[in-house]
């Protein structure tokens, strides 16, 4: 680079007015079938990308990213499941002594000696040879952490329940979600489902909580049976959750059988409802013709 | 006319010199595919960058509608998924491509460790590159609260419990994350926010800018 005395600049910069040709290199003279990156090797490049980018948009359309209901910090009963590439780290500290008393073994020693060993793998392998079968213990403990990562993701993934965690993480269906819209929580019913302690696990929208308890909404029980669950139990839900008065019990029987909505009354619901859903559907019709 | 305002500029700011830099330079025949294909194992570094180039371009689009608290969260997550033109693709993109840059990323790990090009005078990028994949694993796990539905939540909740049994600073550390020591909700949504979308991509660009300007300056390793 020219300097010092004799360079013009350009007015009063410190850019010099004498300019470079932009012209590419002439990699004739290098070793092999070297070629320029701009724009030969790059094209060829693009070409790739091209290629990825349209399998990316595939697996994109074929599984659109999925979502569960919204969080709900209440239910205890729910099977966390982190993204798969912390599925090691996760299945690793299930095991013995990687876990409880030795917990530091495992979150901390084990993953912090690995990634400690990759991040300093130049100063640990230092002999001059390259190929991987020239240096034996590099190359294979590399291989055995690859493999045990592998193994550990696949028992991980082996082990979970996964239709539990489709079932557990659901949405609720257009039908559920309209359901849920009709429970007055203005009720006398509500306030006594909601002291009783049943909100902790049908919800409290009576939709449920995933494991801890299923929705209420639509229950196959009369009011008679919901009585009797309430005091005695069913399944795994334990018995004596029930703790008020008779009066209260009929209440809240009543409020449950009718989907938490009492005012439009057990047997006749479904009556009304289908008048509503003809009234709204006529709406509709209505409005398509205005338009 | 382009020609002419090329040379407007570069008489002013000389940038021929800086475009020379980027443009020329040479590419080996053992890394080109087009003479061995073998050779498509060099291929997996620039996928993590053309990867990355899309998760910071599908992430500008999402802030357009993801609102960063515990009520809104889920509902515009929904909403971007499920009425918006296109949303779904650009939500599919991203959470593919948090994993797709996850297993692109381990392979170029892979290829560099087992053809030794981590060896002198490459140290430095290598360690670069390891602080990288560091970085990259912490926008995953930022990231996968975002939704806030109930996977998100619960990953979360394991993710901070294991920091937290990190001995002397594992407490700190998860006030940290989450903003306060017991619970895990509004604060630690807007935090893991911040850190996903400002914190851990600033430092990504960061690293990537010297991962590139040493391979630059040091060249591509030979062949073995």
């Amino acid at each position: 680079m020219h300097r010092g005395k004799g360079m013009k600049f350009v007015g009063d910069s410190r850019v010099p007015a004498e300019r470079k040709p932009n012209i590419p290199k002439d990699y004739s003279e290098f070793p092999g079938k070297t070629e320029a990156f701009w724009p030969n090797f790059l094209l060829k490049e693009w070409l790739v990308g091209a290629v990825f980018l349209i399998g990316y948009l595939c697996l994109t359309v074929a599984h659109p990213s999925p979502l569960e209901r919204v969080a709900d910090p209440t239910d205890s009963g729910y099977i966390p499941l982190p993204d798969w590439y912390f599925l090691f780290l996760y299945q690793l500290l299930k095991y013995e002594y990687a876990a409880g008393d030795f917990t530091v073994i495992g979150a901390v020693i084990m993953p912090g000696l690995a990634f400690g060993a990759l991040l300093l793998a130049p100063w640990l392998d230092k002999g001059p040879r390259r190929r991987a079968s020239q240096r034996p213990i590099a190359a294979g403990l590399m291989l055995l952490a690859v493999l045990a990562t592998v193994y550990l993701t696949w028992e991980s993934v082996d082990h979970h329940d996964w239709e539990a965690a489709a079932e557990q993480g659901e949405m609720l269906d257009e039908e559920e979600a309209a359901a849920v819209e009709e429970v007055d929580t203005e009720a006398e019913g509500y306030q006594i489902y909601s002291d009783q302690g049943c909100i902790g696990c049908h919800g409290d929208q009576l939709q449920g909580a995933g494991s801890a308890g299923p929705a209420l909404f639509d229950v196959p029980y009369d009011a008679e049976s919901i009585k009797d669950i309430a005091v005695n139990g069913i399944g795994e839900m334990p018995a004596d959750q029930f703790d008020g008065s008779d009066e209260e019990l009929d209440l809240l029987a009543e409020y449950i059988a009718s989907g938490g909505n009492p005012e439009a009354g057990g047997d006749s619901e479904g009556e009304e409802e289908g008048e509503t859903t003809d009234e709204e559907e006529n709406a509709e019709d209505g409005e398509e013709t205005e338009e | 006319m382009l020609q002419k305002i090329y040379e407007w500029v570069d008489e002013r700011l000389d940038i021929t010199p800086m475009w020379r830099d980027v443009a020329d330079h040479e590419v080996p025949e053992h890394v080109n595919p087009a003479h061995h294909f073998s050779a498509f194992v060099y291929c997996f570094g620039g996928l993590t960058f053309f990867i990355t180039v899309i998760q910071i371009l599908s992430g500008m689009f999402l802030t357009m509608y993801y609102v960063p608290d515990i009520v809104n969260a889920y509902e515009s997550v929904k909403y971007l998924q499920g009425e918006v033109a296109f949303g779904t693709i650009v939500r599919g993109m991203h959470h593919w491509g948090a994993s797709l840059v996850i297993v692109m990323m381990f392979l170029h790990t892979l290829r560099v460790f087992f053809t030794g090009a981590y060896k002198r005078p490459r140290e430095l990028n290598w360690v670069v590159g390891v602080l990288i994949f560091f970085v990259m694993l912490g926008l995953g796990f930022t990231g996968y609260l975002l939704p806030w539905d109930m996977k998100a939540y619960f990953a979360t909740v394991v993710g901070l419990q294991i920091a937290e049994s990190v001995p002397v600073i594992g407490g700190l550390a998860k006030t940290l994350l989450a903003g306060d020591p017991e619970i895990i909700g509004a604060q630690t949504l807007t935090r893991f926010f911040a850190i996903h979308v400002f914190f851990l991509p600033g430092a990504l660009l960061g690293l990537m800018a010297a991962h590139f300007i040493m391979i630059r300056r040091q060249g591509i390793s030979g062949p073995l």
